[in-house]
C-alpha cells in the first residue's frame, strides 16, 4: 500500500469513527466506477467564505476514495473583483447594474487564467466551476472532453435580471448545473441538480474542544460569564445583516441581560466587506456588551470555541445560499435564530432546532423566548444537532456529488443498476 | 423452529443490495393549487415518487407533520390543512401502478378544488418546485444464507439498503411490501409471525436511521423469542 493510499485510508477512519463505519463503506461502493477520474474544481478564493472550505475538505476525501481530485483557483484583478461581488449581489436580488468596462475586465481575466488552466481543464473527466468568477473558463475550453457542471452556491431565486441575462450565456453550455435547494434553479437548457453543501465535522472549525480551551476564549475576549451569549459569526456583508443583529440584540438586552459578539473575516474576492464592518462598528459604539471582532482567515480554532460558548447562534441573513454557519452551530448543539429566507429554511425548523425569523424584532422576540425557557433551548440544541448529524456532514454532500457524476455518465435516466 | 423452516442450503441467500439518490430540478413549478394539478397530471412519474418515497434519502426535518411533500406544501404553503390530511392518507401501495396513483392525486386535488370559492394559493417563497431524482443501485457484496444471521448486520445498514430493501422495494415485491419479507416467504412458516411484524412497520413516518433501528429492534425481538 502506497503512502498516499495509506493516509487516504486513515483519514477515511477517521470519518467513519463520526458517521459510522457503514456510510464509509457506502460511499467506497459508490466511488469504485469512478477510481482514477479526473475531477477538477476551480473556484476564485483559496481561503475565506463557505465554497473554499468546503473545497479544502472534499477534495482530500475524494481523493482518499481513488478519485484524482484537484483544486485550481484563478487570479483576478480588484476590477474583476468588483465586478464578480456585483454578480453576486445581482444574482441575490440587488438591482446593481454592472458597467461594461468591469464586464470586459471579467471576461479579459477569464482568458488570462483559460491559457494557464486550459490543458488540466481539457484533459478532466469532470470540471466543477464553482460559482459566477469562473464561469466563462468553458468558452476558452473548445477541446474539453469531460463533463462540466457549473456550481451556483448563491441564493439566485429572485435575480436581478440584466445580471442573470449576462452570466446565464456562459453558463447555458455546461453539461449540467448544480444548486443548493430547488427555488435556485433557474430556466437552463441542461439537468440542474440539487445539493445541499454541508460542514465537516472533523474541521478545525468543528472537531470537539476541551473545556479548558473554551474558558481560554472566554478569558481572551473578556466575556462575561454570567450574561447569555449571543454570536453570529459570518463575512461582513450587508445580507448577512450584521446590523439587524446588533439592533435585535440591543432590543432584547433592554428586557433580558446579554451579550453579543459578531465575529466574521473577509474573502479575498469581496471588496465590501470594510465598509460594512465600519458600519457596524459604528452601530455598537458605546455598547459595552457587544464586540465587533475581525478574524483572520484562518481563525478556525477561534470561532469553532466561540460557537460552543454561544448560547444562541444567529445567522439573520436577509438572502443565503446556505449559511454554513446554522449547520456549525446546530453540530455544537446551539439552537439558531436564522433569517426566513434561502439555505437557512433547510435546516432552521421553527420551535424544533430555532427559530426562522424577518425583522430585528423578530430575532429579540425568539432570543427572550429561548433565554427564559433554558431547558427547551437545550432540547433545542440536541435535536439541531442530530439533524446535521444526519443530514449536512460532508459524507452525505459527498455521497450525493458521487451520484451526480454516476449520473452524468450514464445519461439522464432516472435508474442507474451498477453491476446487476 | 429448525422444524419448519427451510434448509439455508436450500434457500437463496438475501443478497444485500445498496443505492443513493440525487435530486434534480424538472423546471415546473406551482404557486396555487389550479397550476398544481394542472402540473402534477404531466410531471414525469419518477417526479412523483420523488416527492413520496425518493425524499426519505434527502436531507429533511425527521419530524414531519405530514408525511410526504404534496401533503406538507398543502398545510405548509397553501395553508389548507384539509387538503393535507387527505394527501397524506393516499397510500401509495394501494394503487396498481404509479398512473393509478397519479390519477388518485389528482382526484383529491380537483376535489378540493370544487368545493373551494377560491383557488387556494402561497406566497411567492412558498411555490412548490417538483422534483425528480436519479437513483443508482448497486450490489454490496454481502450475502445472508440464514434470517439469524443478519442480526449483527441489520444494524449497521446503510441508510440506502434500508431505502432500497425497505421503501424502493415496495414498487417491486408481489406483496407491496419489503425484501425481507419477501425472501422470508421462501424460508418456511416458521418466520411468519416475522414476516407480518414487518409488513407492519408504516415506513413513512419515519426516518431511514430511524427504521433501521426498528427492522433491527423487530429481528432481534423475533429471534429472542424463538429462543425463549
Amino acid at each position: 500500500m502506497s503512502c498516499t493510499e495509506t493516509n487516504g485510508s486513515l483519514l477515511l477512519d477517521r470519518y467513519a469513527e463520526v458517521t459510522g463505519r457503514e456510510v464509509i463503506h457506502h460511499l467506497q461502493q459508490l466511488a469504485a466506477p469512478l477510481k482514477g477520474a479526473k475531477v477538477v474544481h476551480v473556484n476564485s478564493t483559496r481561503e475565506g467564505g463557505g465554497v473554499a472550505e468546503i473545497l479544502q475538505k472534499l477534495i482530500p476525501l475524494k481523493r482518499a476514495l481513488g478519485i484524482d481530485a484537484s483544486w485550481e483557483v484563478i487570479q483576478g484583478s480588484p476590477t474583476f473583483y468588483e465586478c464578480t461581488k456585483g454578480f453576486h449581489n445581482g444574482l441575490q436580488g440587488m438591482r446593481s447594474p454592472i458597467l461594461k468596462q468591469l464586464l470586459a475586465e471579467y471576461e479579459k481575466v477569464n482568458a488570462e487564467n483559460a491559457e494557464e488552466l486550459r490543458s488540466t481543464l481539457e484533459e478532466a473527466d469532470f470540471v466543477v466551476i464553482h460559482d459566477p468568477q469562473p464561469a466563462p473558463l468553458l468558452s476558452h475550453c473548445p477541446e474539453r472532453r469531460g463533463r462540466w457542471l457549473w456550481r451556483c452556491h448563491i441564493d439566485a431565486s429572485h435575480p436581478y435580471r440584466p445580471v442573470w441575462k449576462y452570466l446565464r450565456q456562459w453558463v447555458i453550455p455546461y453539461d449540467a448545473s448544480i444548486f443548493s435547494i430547488p427555488q435556485f434553479a433557474q430556466a437552463l437548457p441542461h439537468p440542474q441538480y440539487i445539493v445541499a453543501p454541508s460542514i465537516d465535522p472533523l474541521s478545525e472549525k468543528n472537531r470537539d474542544l476541551p473545556l479548558e480551551e473554551l474558558h481560554t476564549v472566554r478569558e481572551r475576549f473578556k466575556l462575561d460569564p454570567d450574561l447569555p451569549m449571543m454570536l453570529q459569526v459570518s463575512r461582513y456583508d450587508r445580507f448577512k445583516d450584521p446590523l439587524g443583529v446588533v439592533q435585535a440584540c440591543q432590543l432584547a438586552g433592554k428586557l433580558t441581560p446579554l451579550q453579543l459578539v459578531l465575529a466574521g473575516g473577509g474573502a479575498t474576492d469581496d471588496p465590501e466587506g470594510e465598509a460594512v464592518l465600519e458600519e457596524v462598528r459604528q452601530a455598537a459604539a458605546g455598547d459595552s456588551r457587544i464586540q465587533v471582532l475581525l478574524l483572520p482567515a484562518d481563525a478556525h480554532h477561534t470561532i469553532n470555541a466561540l460557537q460552543r460558548t454561544a448560547d444562541i447562534v444567529l445567522q439573520k441573513s436577509i438572502r443565503e445560499g446556505f449559511g454554513l454557519t446554522v449547520a456549525e452551530a446546530m453540530w455544537k448543539g446551539k439552537p439558531v435564530i436564522g433569517g426566513d429566507t434561502g439555505g437557512i429554511r433547510l435546516q432552521v425548523f421553527d420551535h424544533y432546532t430555532g427559530f426562522l425569523v424577518r425583522t430585528p424584532e423578530g430575532a429579540a422576540l425568539r432570543i427572550r423566548y429561548l433565554l427564559h425557557r433554558r431547558e427547551l433551548l437545550k432540547e433545542m440544541g440536541r435535536r439541531a444537532q442530530r439533524f446535521v448529524g444526519e443530514n449536512f456532514l460532508i459524507t452525505r454532500h459527498l455521497r450525493e456529488y458521487l451520484t451526480m457524476l454516476l449520473g452524468l455518465q450514464s445519461g439522464t435516466q432516472g435508474r442507474m443498476e451498477l453491476g446487476l | 423452529m429448525s422444524e419448519s423452516t427451510v434448509d439455508p442450503v436450500e434457500a437463496t441467500p438475501f443478497a444485500v443490495r445498496d443505492c443513493a439518490l440525487i435530486s434534480l430540478a424538472t423546471g415546473l413549478k406551482a404557486q396555487n393549487l389550479r397550476e398544481f394539478s394542472d402540473i402534477l397530471q404531466r410531471v414525469p412519474l419518477e417526479s412523483i415518487e420523488h416527492h413520496l418515497w425518493g425524499r426519505l434519502l434527502q436531507p429533511r426535518f425527521d419530524e414531519p407533520e405530514y408525511n410526504n411533500d404534496f401533503a406538507s406544501w398543502a398545510y405548509h404553503g397553501l395553508h389548507d390543512k384539509t387538503l393535507a390530511e387527505r394527501l397524506s392518507m393516499v397510500v401509495p401501495t394501494d394503487f396498481a401502478d404509479q398512473e393509478a396513483l397519479r390519477q388518485e392525486l389528482v382526484e383529491v386535488l380537483e376535489e378540493r378544488l370544487d368545493q373551494c370559492e377560491m383557488v387556494p394559493w402561497a406566497k411567492k417563497d412558498q411555490q412548490f418546485h417538483f422534483l425528480r431524482s436519479q437513483i443508482v443501485v448497486f450490489d454490496s457484496g454481502l450475502r445472508f444464507s440464514r434470517p439469524v444471521d443478519l442480526i449483527p448486520y441489520l444494524a449497521h445498514l446503510s441508510t440506502g439498503s434500508v431505502y432500497y430493501h425497505f421503501i424502493d422495494a415496495r414498487n417491486r415485491t408481489t406483496d407491496r411490501c419489503d425484501d425481507f419479507s419477501a425472501w422470508l416467504a421462501g424460508c418456511g412458516p416458521a418466520y411468519q409471525p416475522l414476516r407480518e411484524r414487518l409488513c407492519g412497520v408504516d415506513p413513512y413516518f419515519s426516518s431511514l436511521q430511524n427504521l433501521r433501528q426498528i427492522v433491527s429492534a423487530l429481528f432481534q425481538s423475533f429471534f429472542e423469542e424463538a429462543a425463549q
